[in-house]
């Protein structure tokens, strides 16, 4: 009984169901609002990449300069530093950060006492919830000269070791620190999906004459191993972005040559003492780049291992 | 669990296991007791002492009187308050919102507002030209400033909108077919039945603005709206104590009592957080549940 539609019907019908859910264009006009002029406007800015700021021309008036902003940052001393930077502080995260949790929750779940597991899991997730300022001031508290962390070092008849003021040692103060504040919290997860794990599996391995390591090994493990591919996939995803905002809280002029990323550089560049609004708009571009493409990259890999997918 | 027969090896697994986790145990919860007795002690004192601290070094309360005494943290305190409320209700109101616009099946350009809306959790100008958006909309200097550029966080939505398109999308037709308004239906129909993720949403967002310094950095020129965080900035990590301490004492006891200041900062900042939490824990980890099932 439906009538063919001609073209007209066929726009009149899209302006009826819009008429019909006019309430939902009303409800989404301050979230456009938001998006239009937090991150879009924002997004065009973009182009400042290829200009020459000048704060007198705005951003649109500012003359156009193509990739002169590109070349200086691929041929200039700094590309190199804050990518190395970045991704040894990432491959290192990787490597330290990554495996942690999945060991505490291994380690948790075998242990018998039922009210003692509760207490460790609360005391575990509190470095979580210590804000990031006074996380780092505690870090850099503990590591200083008088510190704890060299008083027990001199205790074992050691050095004492200025951990703040040499290079060399920012990226294993990041990374140690980055433990201590996320294994209980990163832990959740690991944990539900142990939680999730048949019974059954334990008992036949017990029949089968395996004891508790040997369980552990060859039943938890494997079990919880999706888990663990899904998340190690994303972080691999995530390896060329190094949050600035840690990074900058514990750096200092001293170490910079190591502790600089390329989104802590952003940063300097944008507010440090000779701002240069342009550079810092396209060393970013070229890190967005790079973090969607491998994004784009992984999310792809985790679609083809299964039906989980970020999107 | 069900029980099987002990080994030896199994016995020798759990002590280990017990002492390992301790360690563990020990060194999340270390840090805040050692500020605590630390915070406490007597400045000379607590100069000569070495190692671990695990009780107070003497006694001293002058460094507490000194940090309740600080204009800075009261003014800091009151600024974060303000923006954790008047924020977090700002980021709520609009997630839920974009969440429920989201999560209907059926509308024209819905599949296109989930594009706005998920493109930002990959490109985004990046520092400066959002500097210079908040700059040209008139907001530096100003408490908004804290408040509208991070109004609402993509993930959180898609967060909601999941948990909304898993409510049987009968409840609402047939309260459509009543009469009843988008909004209507908003409030009375989905709200009360997204109480769970409404929690954990709320307290993302609180936590996030309770936490939040960096923007306040760039933003703000105007101390007297600096959020807490800030001003923990200035006197944990750049040093800046000397606003806090008398200016009678010689200079010995001052650099003294900088430390002690310090360790009373981070208590009054910090133990209300950590007293409140272990209540909401189930919460927060109800929300890591949920992000991983979407993910």
């Amino acid at each position: 009984m439906q009538l063919r539609k001609n073209k007209t019907s066929g726009k009149s019908d899209l302006v009826r169901a819009m008429k019909k859910n006019y309430e939902l264009y009303l409800l989404f006009l301050p979230v456009l609002a938001y998006y239009i002029i937090f991150c879009y406007v924002p997004m065009s800015g973009i182009v400042l990449a290829f200009k020459d700021f000048s704060a007198v021309k705005g951003i649109w008036g500012s003359p156009w300069i193509g990739f002169e902003h590109f070349k200086m940052f691929f041929s200039g001393p700094n590309f190199v530093r804050t990518l190395v930077n970045t991704l040894r502080i990432s491959i290192v995260s990787l490597v330290v950060d990554f495996p942690a949790p999945i060991i505490f929750a291994l380690l948790l779940n075998e242990l018998r006492l039922r009210r003692y597991k509760r207490v460790v899991q609360t005391i575990s997730y509190m470095p979580h919830f210590i804000s990031l300022v006074v996380a780092v001031g505690l870090i850099l508290n503990f590591v200083q000269r008088d510190g704890v962390i060299n008083d027990i070092i001199a205790l074992f008849g050691g050095e004492r070791i200025a951990f703040m003021s040499e290079p060399k040692y920012f990226t294993p103060v990041y990374v140690l620190s980055g433990v201590w504040q996320e294994v209980g919290w990163s832990s959740i997860i690991y944990l539900a999906a142990i939680a999730g794990v048949s019974a059954d599996l334990y008992e036949a391995a017990a029949i089968d004459g395996a004891g508790r390591f040997r369980q552990l090994i060859n039943v938890t493990l494997p079990s919880i191993m999706p888990t663990i591919i899904i998340l190690f996939i994303m972080r691999v995803g995530n390896i060329m972005s190094v949050g600035y905002e840690k990074i900058i809280l514990m750096s200092n002029d001293l170490i910079l040559d190591k502790s600089e990323v390329i989104s802590s550089y952003v940063y300097r560049i944008a507010f440090g003492s000779a701002p240069n609004y342009g550079y810092s708009t396209a060393v970013n571009l070229f890190n967005i780049i790079i973090n969607v493409t491998l994004l784009v990259t992984t999310n792809y890999i985790c679609g083809k291992l299964g039906d989980t997918s970020l999107w | 669990m069900y029980k099987y027969k002990q080994s030896i090896g199994g016995r020798i697994f759990d002590v280990f296991n017990v002492i390992i986790i301790t360690a563990i145990t020990f060194i999340c919860l270390y840090p805040m007791v050692h500020v605590l007795m630390a915070s406490l002690s007597s400045p000379s004192m607590l100069m000569k002492h070495e190692g671990l601290l695990l009780w107070p070094q003497g006694f001293h309360g002058a460094a507490y009187k000194a940090v309740l005494d600080n204009p800075d943290i009261y003014t800091g305190y009151m600024n974060t308050l303000v923006y954790v409320f008047a924020g977090t209700a700002v980021n709520v109101a609009l997630t839920v919102v974009a969440a429920y616009v989201l999560s209907r099946k059926k509308f024209p350009f819905r599949n296109f507002f989930n594009f706005i809306v998920v493109l930002t959790m990959f490109v985004n100008g990046g520092m400066v030209p959002t500097y210079l958006t908040v700059k040209n909309v008139g907001l530096i200097d100003s408490r908004l400033a804290l408040i509208l550029p991070t109004a609402i966080s993509a993930y959180n939505v898609i967060l909601m909108r999941t948990y909304m398109s898993s409510i049987p999308a009968a409840l609402e037709e047939s309260a459509r077919i009543d009469g009843a308004s988008h909004f209507r239906v908003l409030l009375s129909v989905i709200f009360p039945l997204c109480k769970p993720i409404f929690a954990v949403i709320t307290l993302y967002y609180a936590v996030g603005n309770w936490n939040s310094w960096f923007n306040a950095m760039i933003y703000l020129n105007d101390r007297a709206k600096y959020p807490l965080q800030l001003f923990l900035r200035e006197i944990l990590i750049l040093n800046e104590t000397n606003s806090l301490m008398n200016a009678n004492d010689s200079g010995i006891e001052q650099i003294q009592i900088s430390e002690n200041i310090k360790y009373a900062t981070i208590i009054v900042s910090t133990v209300p957080i950590l007293c409140i939490y272990p209540f909401l824990q189930k919460f927060f980890v109800k929300g890591v549940m949920i992000g991983a099932v979407k993910e």
